[in-house]
């Protein structure tokens, strides 16, 4: 038989085709033919040795666990840091921000945008007070910190720093990730603000300026947790993401810095989605493709720069409001494929998050799982368990080949940014995205309890209502902010980054400098709006 | 013969995630419906204007960050303001149930939470939509 146009979701027995929940066609049965053409010590190698397809490092988890990072955030300041300390009590090792809608799109509350919206879906930062707030008794030396904010990263890092500094910790020492991605945001998740150049330059400061001043912090964590959710293939998610790093390293270089001394610092984050044996080829052929990348492409030569780190988080999109008990188990069966992959850090989600954010017994659940995956299933006892699996190493060198297909044509196009300009990630997306909906709703791909064992007049589940207190409380601050602050000195710092953004420098800087006159997010990103102007996509369906 | 039914589609609000509009203003073009999709960040005043404009049988709403308490009644209002109470106005995305009434009592007449299946919304507007005219 030979390769359909249209994907054939279902086992057929006629055929005794299956395929991942990519629609990629899987054998009944692997064997050693398959892995005709792969060269162990050349694609495959052991742990810790390059192209580091079955992992970073020669130990695997027996040296350290990943770090159990739960992302929370939600309404105040005060509230947030309360649920931080309950999380780094129960056991966490390490606390991941999420921000509001507003902090997200570079709006303080009193703007019309940020109506109903602010303290919705994270934590509302609009200065350097609110920042203070939200680490209130949490020693900034201490912990790692992991921060998803893109398009006004640099002033939401600005503001980490500036509170680490009070606390008297040293920059040099500190350690967390910001998300700094901006490439995936035109791509997927769209809450960009600025044209896809500009926001290249901003991202490249961040990088020159931690090269000098953090050097232990994770500069960009480039996502392909967003692009999956949005409904690429496992496969895409792969290409994209990684063709979006090599975007950063190309435009790194062309801003002057030395490979080596940024690459090491960036770090990836990827889905974990319900296919088990795809989602950990897809993290085991990440690592080989960006050692092959930083070495061939970009000549770099530490070892440091070759190896691929990453963060992994379930599969959000793959929760049901319908029978959510059945979430836990999904969670579960994909925070084991992120560690059989080998993931550096891990965020289960909670059993809610179709309905909300999740209440504090929801997500302390979701940290248990991971636990339980650590300290009971005995899979981190063994180095890439799956490793010389006919199968996972068939399907490894297959996500290796398709992406870099992609990367072929993205290449052609002149690279990300051009590809992004012309709409083509996010088409493919859309293709994606829509071909599964029409498998579920053909039921060749079932959803348990969506489109088949459906339970009718399920009782509802206890979910966390944010209401809209947050909003006034912001407001109120924020008054009392732009009261209490050096209206003189608010001024100087932003015309100060007028200038910067309008000519050449670093932006870091002058962003330093108006976080500490205590400047909000709205009015930074103002000032960078009116020199670069705002991106406006055109829609693709 | 009448027309065929036209819908737009919008992303109120500040949030990004476009893949359920997407999706189902494909679905209903495939369904043989008109589609409009706005795309993202529009006012409840420019949904408006949009479906003024294109003469919009329905409005469907996308929205998945929680200010639908505060974009509805707005849309609601502004619909009322110009004489368009006929259209029938559908949301999707993460509601709250507690919400659910409240919305429904402004004259919301379909709220579809994540799972939904596509024809169920097809079916829904073929049943409650405005006949073309």
């Amino acid at each position: 038989m030979k390769a359909e146009a249209s994907i054939r979701l279902k086992p057929d027995p006629t055929t005794d085709r299956f395929t991942t929940i990519s629609g990629r066609p899987i054998n009944r049965l692997y064997t050693q033919d398959d892995l005709r053409g792969i060269d162990y010590a050349r694609d495959i190698n052991d742990p810790g040795a390059f192209p580091y397809t079955r992992g970073i490092h020669p130990s695997g988890y027996h040296g350290k666990l990943w770090t159990m990072r739960q992302f929370a955030g939600f309404g105040t300041p005060e509230e947030t840091n309360h649920r931080y300390k309950a999380l780094l009590a129960a056991g966490g090792t390490g606390l991941s921000v999420a921000f509001d809608l507003p902090t997200l799109m570079g709006r303080d509350p009193d703007h019309p945008l940020s109506l109903g919206e602010v303290g919705k879906c994270g934590v509302n930062v609009t200065s350097l007070a609110d920042m203070e707030t939200l680490f209130d008794g949490i020693a900034l030396g201490g912990i790692t910190t992991s921060m998803t904010i893109n398009s006004p990263a640099a002033m939401i890092f600005a503001m980490y720093l500036v509170v680490a500094e009070q606390q008297g910790a040293d920059w040099a020492k500190l350690s967390g990730t910001i998300q700094n991605d901006i490439l995936k945001e035109f791509i997927a998740q769209k809450e960009y603000i600025f044209p896809p150049r500009p926001s290249m330059r901003l991202i490249t400061d961040t990088f020159a300026f931690c090269a000098r001043e953090v050097p232990a912090w994770n500069t960009i964590s480039v996502s392909g947790y967003h692009i999956r959710e949005a409904g690429a293939t496992a496969a895409q998610e792969l290409a994209f993401t990684l063709r979006d790093g090599i975007e950063y390293v190309q435009w790194g270089v062309e801003a002057g810095l030395a490979v080596d001394d940024f690459v090491p610092r960036m770090s990836f984050f990827f889905n974990a989605h319900s296919d088990f044996f795809e989602e950990i080829a897809k993290y085991r052929a990440a690592r080989a493709l960006w050692a092959r990348a930083m070495r061939d492409r970009f000549g770099a030569g530490s070892e440091r720069s070759w190896k691929l780190r990453f963060h992994t988080q379930t599969a959000g999109v793959s929760l049901t409001s319908q029978q959510p008990y059945n979430n836990v188990v999904r969670t579960a069966l994909q925070a084991m494929a992120a560690v059989l992959g080998g993931t550096n850090s891990l965020h289960t989600n909670s059993l809610d998050e179709a309905l909300a954010l999740p209440t504090e017994e929801a997500a302390t659940l979701a940290l248990r799982t991971q636990q339980i995956i650590a300290y009971e299933s005995g899979v981190t006892g063994i180095v890439d368990a799956l490793g010389g699996s006919y199968f996972v190493e068939a399907l490894t060198k297959d996500m290796e080949d398709e992406s870099t297909a992609y990367f072929d044509t993205i290449d052609r196009m002149g690279g990300m940014v051009e590809a992004i300009e012309r709409g083509f990630p996010q088409q493919e997306i859309a293709e994606s995205a829509y071909r599964f909906q029409q498998a579920v709703e053909r039921r060749e791909k079932v959803i348990v309890g969506v489109n088949d064992f459906v339970q009718e007049d399920e009782p509802p589940i206890r979910t966390l209502y944010i209401d809209e207190g947050a909003g006034d409380i912001q407001l109120a601050k924020l008054e009392k902010v732009k009261r209490s602050r050096d209206r003189d000195r608010v001024r100087r710092a932003l015309d100060t980054m007028r200038d910067t953004a309008a000519t050449v420098g670093n932006l870091m800087p002058p962003i330093l400098e108006a976080v500490r006159a205590y400047a909000t997010v709205g009015e930074m990103c103002d000032v960078l709006r009116d020199v670069w102007g705002e991106y406006e996509e055109v829609p693709v369906i | 013969m009448s027309r065929k039914l036209r819908v737009v589609i919008a992303k109120p609000g500040l949030d990004g995630h476009d893949r359920g509009a997407k999706v189902i203003a494909r679905a209903l073009r495939d369904a043989g419906m008109e589609v409009i999709y706005t795309g993202l960040r529009q006012t409840p005043e420019q949904i408006v204007s949009a479906a003024l404009q294109e003469d919009a049988d329905v409005i469907g709403l996308s929205i998945l960050s929680g200010a639908h308490n505060h974009i509805a009644p707005r849309l609601m209002a502004l619909l009322k303001e110009k004489g368009l109470d006929d259209v029938l106005v559908l949301i999707g995305g993460i509601i709250p149930d507690v919400d659910i009434p409240k919305l429904e009592a402004i004259g919301v007449r379909g709220i579809f939470l994540p799972g939904t299946p596509m024809q169920k919304i097809i079916d829904f507007i073929n049943a409650n939509a405005r006949t073309p005219v």
